[in-house]
This record gives C-alpha cells, sequence and structure tokens, in this order.
C-alpha cells in the first residue's frame, strides 16, 4: 500500500477537497478547455496575461483527485509566470510525472511524482497542463487527451 | 409478486446458494490459470468480466493444437492440412449453431465481434433497405457500438434516430416503446443487456411488438451470451450480434445471426476473396450464404477457440451458471449497499451479474486506481455509454462484473477495498 500513500499524498486529497483558485478570475483574458474523453474528466482554465506575464489563473470542472489537484496546484504555480516560464515548467513537470526526472526543484508540484508509477493516471495529471498550453497558444478547440 | 416483494427477496437472499456452489466454482476456477496471478503482490479478484472474460485453457489449447496441427487456409485448399482447418472452422460455427439454436449453420457469420455485426447489418441491410425519413429504434442505454453505427447510417440515408427512454432503475419503458412505431419504423436495435447496468430487457414482448408492426429486430447480445441460454428461434429476433471475447473465447472472433430470408435480401458487406463465386470484370456472382459475408481470409484459430469456449460453457450449463451468478450478484448487492455513501447504479428487477455504483466525494477513476492496488480490478469509466450516463446525472461509475468462476470471497474483498477507498479519502 505505499505505492497509494505516494499517489494519494495528503497535498493532492487536500487540493483536491479544497481546490483553489476554482473560478473564473475577473479578468482573465484567455481560456481553454479540456476533456479525458476515457474518464470524462473536463476543466476550463482561465488565465489573465499581462505582456506575456500570467497575472492570474482560475479553473472549473470536474475530475478526479488527481486530475483536479493538478490542475488546483498548476494554478498556484504559474502565477507570476512568464509564458515562457510556464511552457518550461509545464514539460519539467511531464517530466517528473512520466518518471523521467525526479521532483527536485518541483516545490509543491512534487506532490504529483508518484503518478508515474501508476501510467493509467498520467493523462489525469497532465490534462490541466495541456489545457493551459492551449490557452496561452489561444487554441480555441477543446483540447483532450485522446 | 410486486416489486416491493421481489425487492425485498432480493434483499433477503441469505447467501446460502453461493457456499452450496463453493466446490464447483472452486473447479472451474482451475480451468483459468491467470486466476492464479497475483497483482501488485496481492491474488488478483478479476470482476471486468463485461469488459472481457478470461479463457479457460480448453480454448487456449483449441487454438495452439490448431496451429501446430492443422493450420492452413479454409475453402480453398485441396491438400490434407486445408481440409482438416476447413472442418474445424466449420465444426466451430455448427457449435455457435447450437449454442443459439439457429434452425441452419449457414445463418451463422462470423466476424470480428459485435460491433462489427451491428456495422455489418447497418450498411448491408440499413442502407440497402432504408430511405430518408425512414426510422430506427435504438434505446437510451445502449453502448456506443449500436449507436454510433446507425448514425453513421442516418447521415448516408437520412434516416432518423427514436430513442427509447430508460427509468430511474435503469429499465426501458415499454409504453414508450409502443408509441415510438408509425409507419416509417424500419428497425429495431436494441440491447439484449446493458453493459453498463446489467439490466435484462424484456427482449421476448419488444419483438412481439414490433412483429405485430412488420418490423425486424436486432439484439445486441454482447452482455447476454455468457449468461443466459440465448434461443434466437424461441425469441424470434431477425439479428442477433455478439463477441467471443465476452463468452471465455477470444478476442478477434464474434458473431452476427440473421434469418437466412434476411442474408439472401442482403448485399455483400465487403468485397474479397471467399465471398465470391465467379469474378470477371463483366461481374461477379456473389457465394451463398454464410460466405458471402465473409471477405477474406476469416479468423480461423479465433473461430476454433470460439468453438471451444462454447463447448466448455455447454458442459457446464446454463442452469448451473446462471444460478452461481444470480446469487453472487445478490450477496454483492446487498453487501455493496451497506458500505455508507455508496450508490448503486441501475437496480433493474432483471439483472444479470453487473454492479454499477458511484461513492460520494470520490471520482470512480480513484475507486479504480486504489482497488487495483488491492488486486480488485474492475472498470471504471463511461462504459461506452455515456447517453446513459447523462441519464444517471454521472459522469463515470464504478463498475463489477461478474463471471462464472467470481466467487463470494472475492465480493468481500471488493467490499473491504471500497472501505479501504473510503479510509484513504477520509470519509
Amino acid at each position: 500500500m505505499n505505492d497509494l500513500r505516494e499517489l494519494y499524498q495528503e497535498t493532492i486529497l487536500d487540493h483536491y477537497r479544497q481546490p483553489r483558485n476554482f473560478c473564473r478570475p475577473a479578468h482573465a483574458n484567455c481560456m481553454a478547455s479540456g476533456h479525458n474523453p476515457l474518464c470524462g474528466d473536463q476543466v476550463r482554465l482561465y488565465l489573465q496575461l499581462e505582456n506575456d506575464v500570467i497575472r492570474n489563473a482560475g479553473f472549473e470542472g470536474s475530475g478526479c483527485a488527481i486530475s483536479t489537484a493538478s490542475a488546483s496546484l498548476l494554478t498556484e504555480a504559474i502565477k507570476g509566470k512568464s509564458k515562457a516560464q510556464a511552457l518550461d515548467l509545464m514539460s519539467r513537470f511531464h517530466a517528473m510525472v512520466t518518471g523521467r526526472t525526479s521532483a527536485d526543484g518541483m516545490g509543491k508540484l512534487a506532490a504529483l511524482a508518484g503518478v508515474c508509477e501508476f501510467p493509467q493516471r498520467v493523462k489525469c495529471a497532465t490534462l490541466a497542463w495541456h489545457t493551459m498550453k492551449a490557452a496561452l497558444e489561444d487554441v480555441h478547440e477543446a483540447v483532450t487527451t485522446e | 409478486m410486486s416489486r416491493s416483494e421481489q425487492e425485498s427477496l432480493r434483499k433477503n437472499m441469505q447467501p446460502a446458494e453461493l457456499v452450496g456452489n463453493e466446490f464447483l466454482v472452486s473447479l472451474w476456477r482451475n480451468d483459468f490459470p491467470i486466476l492464479q496471478a497475483t497483482v501488485h503482490g496481492v491474488p488478483l479478484a478479476y470482476l471486468d468480466n463485461a469488459a472481457t472474460t478470461q479463457k479457460p485453457l480448453s480454448v487456449m489449447d483449441a487454438e495452439n493444437y490448431y496451429y501446430r496441427h492443422d493450420n492452413a487456409n479454409v475453402h480453398r485448399g485441396i491438400h490434407a492440412l486445408s481440409q482438416r482447418a476447413t472442418d474445424a472452422f466449420e465444426a466451430a460455427r455448427v457449435k455457435v449453431q447450437h449454442l443459439v439454436n439457429a434452425a441452419s449453420a449457414n445463418e451463422i457469420i462470423f466476424v470480428r465481434g459485435t460491433t462489427e455485426a451491428i456495422n455489418l447489418v447497418a450498411q448491408s441491410y440499413g442502407r440497402s433497405f432504408f430511405k430518408a425519413g425512414d426510422e430506427i429504434i435504438v434505446s437510451g442505454m445502449e453502448h456506443h457500438s449500436n449507436i454510433v453505427p446507425w448514425q453513421i447510417l442516418c447521415e448516408q440515408s437520412g434516416a432518423i434516430l427514436r430513442i427509447i427512454p430508460v427509468n430511474h432503475s435503469g429499465e426501458l419503458e415499454f409504453e414508450a416503446y409502443n408509441r415510438l412505431f408509425n409507419q416509417r419504423t424500419r428497425l429495431v436495435a436494441v440491447t439484449h443487456v446493458s453493459n453498463a447496468l446489467g439490466t435484462i430487457n424484456p427482449v421476448r414482448a419488444m419483438i412481439d411488438l414490433a412483429h405485430i408492426r412488420g418490423v425486424p429486430v436486432l439484439l445486441d447480445g454482447a452482455q447476454a451470451i455468457a449468461h443466459m441460454p440465448v434461443d434466437v428461434q424461441e425469441l424470434d429476433c431477425d439479428f442477433y450480434a455478439f463477441s467471443g471475447h465476452k463468452l471465455y473465447g477470444p478476442t478477434g472472433i464474434g458473431v452476427l445471426y440473421a434469418k437466412s430470408a434476411l442474408l439472401d435480401i442482403m448485399p455483400p458487406y465487403q468485397g474479397g476473396g471467399d465471398m465470391i463465386r465467379s469474378v470477371s470484370f463483366d461481374g461477379t456472382v456473389y457465394n451463398s450464404i454464410p460466405y458471402k459475408f465473409e471477405a477474406g481470409t476469416p479468423n480461423i484459430a479465433g473461430a476454433i477457440g470460439l468453438g471451444a469456449a462454447v463447448d466448455y460453457l455447454s458442459n457446464i450449463g446454463f442452469d448451473k451458471v446462471t444460478r452461481h451468478e444470480q446469487a453472487l450478484l445478490s450477496y454483492a448487492t446487498q453487501s455493496v449497499m451497506r458500505v455508507p455513501g455508496v450508490r448503486i447504479i441501475g437496480d433493474a428487477l432483471e439483472k444479470t451479474g453487473i454492479l454499477s455504483f458511484v461513492l460520494e466525494g470520490v471520482h470512480p477513476h480513484d475507486i479504480g486506481s486504489i482497488l487495483d492496488l488491492q488486486g480488485v480490478a474492475i472498470r471504471t469509466g463511461h462504459h461506452c455509454a455515456m447517453p446513459l450516463m447523462k441519464h444517471f446525472g454521472v459522469s463515470a461509475t464504478a463498475r463489477a462484473s461478474f463471471g462464472l468462476y467470481n466467487t463470494k470471497d472475492e465480493v468481500d474483498k471488493l467490499v473491504a477495498a471500497i472501505f479501504h477507498v473510503k479510509e484513504v479519502f477520509g470519509i
């Protein structure tokens, strides 16, 4: 059962029960939707971009503990970052949850490192990040994990 | 018996039946090597039989024997191996004929699975005979495989779908079904058993109602075929589709049963070898049924494996299988219902061994992962029945589904694992 505690860390359960930035920020100026058709997870991500810097972020939607906590942690992690920094963080996050790099230097996002032992759950963890990329690239079509 | 009386009977049913069956089930379990497996270091409890069933040794042996001793192409070769392969392939067809009590082996078409069988009917029968404005009746509890082929056909032909509504228990609304018929109704395509809920539909009465109006009926038998006797002549269905792999047989092989009168007037679904009698550039003469619908080299080993699976089930007997699975369903329903926060989705009076549920505060996907770590294999998600999920106001459910080899002990593991989910989530 150690794997289980690795996956469902207290931070994840906390962000699942009480997601942060679970709203549409008043001054949001880009938005994208993401959908995981296999499990029905849906996320809408809102960003407030000012001169290439993410001033605010929020999300709405429904999903499993992993996808909800990941979206919640994402909104905290990218506030104040430039587009390029956010996309760099995304690739480091992806490397972590697929087991290619360690959780070093990932801050609170390290709570999701346990996902690398559960390949079926990588899509849950990365849904919000793919959606963020779409929002930053101003893609209007809903992104999907499939 | 009233509905409440039936419900109370089910709730009060003791697992005596299960205890009585334990010895038999332990013998059956020995036939399935994979059931001895461990996952994540704990014994496997395989409760995902509605997705696919495990295979008995006799099925694996039949395929293995065929490849070792008889492998050749069918219906063509003059040599000994080709004759043996053809004999084995056609013997499998006769076994399937007897399984569903078809009037003739020519009414058994080998296809890849239920999905291909339904697509065959849509593209051959539907595309030939349906026109713009014609109506096809399906139900609100269909698997996507019995929705999308008809939607494709509707786009091609201008026909339209009419939907039989589902009630809060997950049963079809019979009166509403009756009212859907009109002069333009051309086909009823409905599932025999719901893959997401386990509901057994009153197909005999539904077929009668359709036939009074001269409308043929296709039954999606994917979830019924391994769990109850199916007699296509008694049902008088016009088409019956099922997959081998849900019947303890191999993947990639399935069956379309159709009345020969219909098959005779239907054009081929695909063109190629084996489905023709003679080809010239002036025209082609098609083979007779069933070969007209079996273009290309078929899944010979798969058909032989399916024949072995049919033998396996027939030797056990549906009386024993159905009795055991019904007892297991009653026990599992009672046990899972007792877990606080669980809501069972679908409580039809007539059900096969499928238990779909949600747990308040936990997404089914998380339930599935936590159960998996305890060795309990279930399916989570929308079960390829998104319209039905919408009807129940959920995006997904957790689904445990039973086969002949499942035990009371495995149900207890399921329940303990659900309690563990609650512990992890602190609810």
